[in-house]
């Protein structure tokens, strides 16, 4: 018969187990912050090129399609945007996975992947069947509301706080609905300083 | 008064097949060699504590080939999600017991 620590210990394995593989740990708060940070970068960017066209972003917007370069910078900066916080998350991600000795993409992190990808691609092509329509007003509020309902989804296989995070971006793009023409101050507010307050919660509770 | 050791599950007081049954209870299905890589043990080990619950008909097993390469697919079976819960029912009894 066993000793009586050895079922505590059992259990423990147990609540080790199921978390191990159902939950992708290695999510990284400081690639979440430096996200953030180059989401700003873009947001400037952004802004630059629609006033380098001497026209203020609310003109620019009911404008729509007028300018068809503008728009071309703008998705461009857009997917650098996209790009660079992917292949830092990544690269940051698995490099912590190694720090935590457990394999990059385990089954919890390619099933966090797909509940993220559904959402997010649906979300990306609707805003790119919105811009081509001309709903230039749309695409912020679109963009934050997908990206909110992917990580809600998604929240159930990595770190809890994620739902929360999900939460805000989906409240965010609600209201920036309402403010048709604000669109690049809200995604600012949600890709950008969100990323970073998320990133350093995230860092300072998970990371250290 | 009922002795709460006598409902631990036999075949589950080894903590390779416990820890086996609790990554199939809370997923679909796991293939070999991501078991192996989550429990961190060997091959030989895996493959006989994997035999056993095969035995008890806790895990059923599924073998099909993606690109041309066996592929075992191991999911719990209802005989086993409830043998895991009177096993993890009895262990909690035993160690309100102690206290």
């Amino acid at each position: 018969m066993k000793q009586i620590h050895e079922y505590e210990q059992d259990i423990a394995s147990i609540r080790n187990i199921m978390e191990k593989s159902f939950k992708f740990l290695s999510l990284s708060g400081l690639s979440g912050m430096l996200a953030g940070c180059y989401a700003l970068v873009g947001a400037g960017a952004a802004y630059f090129v629609i006033h380098a066209e001497n026209r203020n972003y609310r003109q620019y917007v009911f404008e729509s399609m007028r300018n068809p370069s503008v728009m071309w910078k703008l998705i461009g900066i857009a997917l650098v945007v996209l790009i660079a916080s992917i292949g830092t998350g990544v690269w940051l991600s698995s490099k912590k996975a190694k720090k935590l000795g457990i394999p990059f993409m385990n089954t919890a992190g390619r099933r966090l992947a797909f509940n993220l990808a559904i959402p997010l691609i649906t979300g990306g092509l609707f805003t790119l069947i919105l811009l081509y329509y001309g709903f230039i007003g749309f695409a912020a509020p679109v963009m934050l509301m997908f990206y909110g309902l992917a990580l809600f989804q998604g929240s159930s296989n990595t770190y809890d706080e994620i739902r929360y995070l999900g939460l805000c971006e989906i409240v965010l793009g609600l209201i920036s609905a309402l403010f048709v023409g604000y669109g690049l101050i809200f995604w600012a507010i949600g890709f950008g300083v969100l990323h970073i307050v998320y990133g350093a919660i995230m860092y300072k509770k998970y990371d250290k | 008064m009922k002795n709460p050791f006598d409902n631990l599950d036999k075949v589950l007081e080894h903590r390779v097949r416990l820890q086996i049954m609790s990554a199939l209870v809370t997923n679909d299905a796991f293939d070999f060699s991501a078991l192996k890589e989550m429990l961190n043990v060997t091959d030989g080990n895996l493959a006989s504590h994997i035999k056993a619950l095969e035995k008890e008909k806790y895990i059923s097993v599924n073998k099909t080939f993606v690109d041309r390469k066996p592929n075992t697919k191991y999911k719990i079976t209802e005989k086993g999600r409830n043998a895991f819960r009177k096993h993890l029912d009895a262990l909690e009894a035993v160690i309100k017991q102690q206290k």
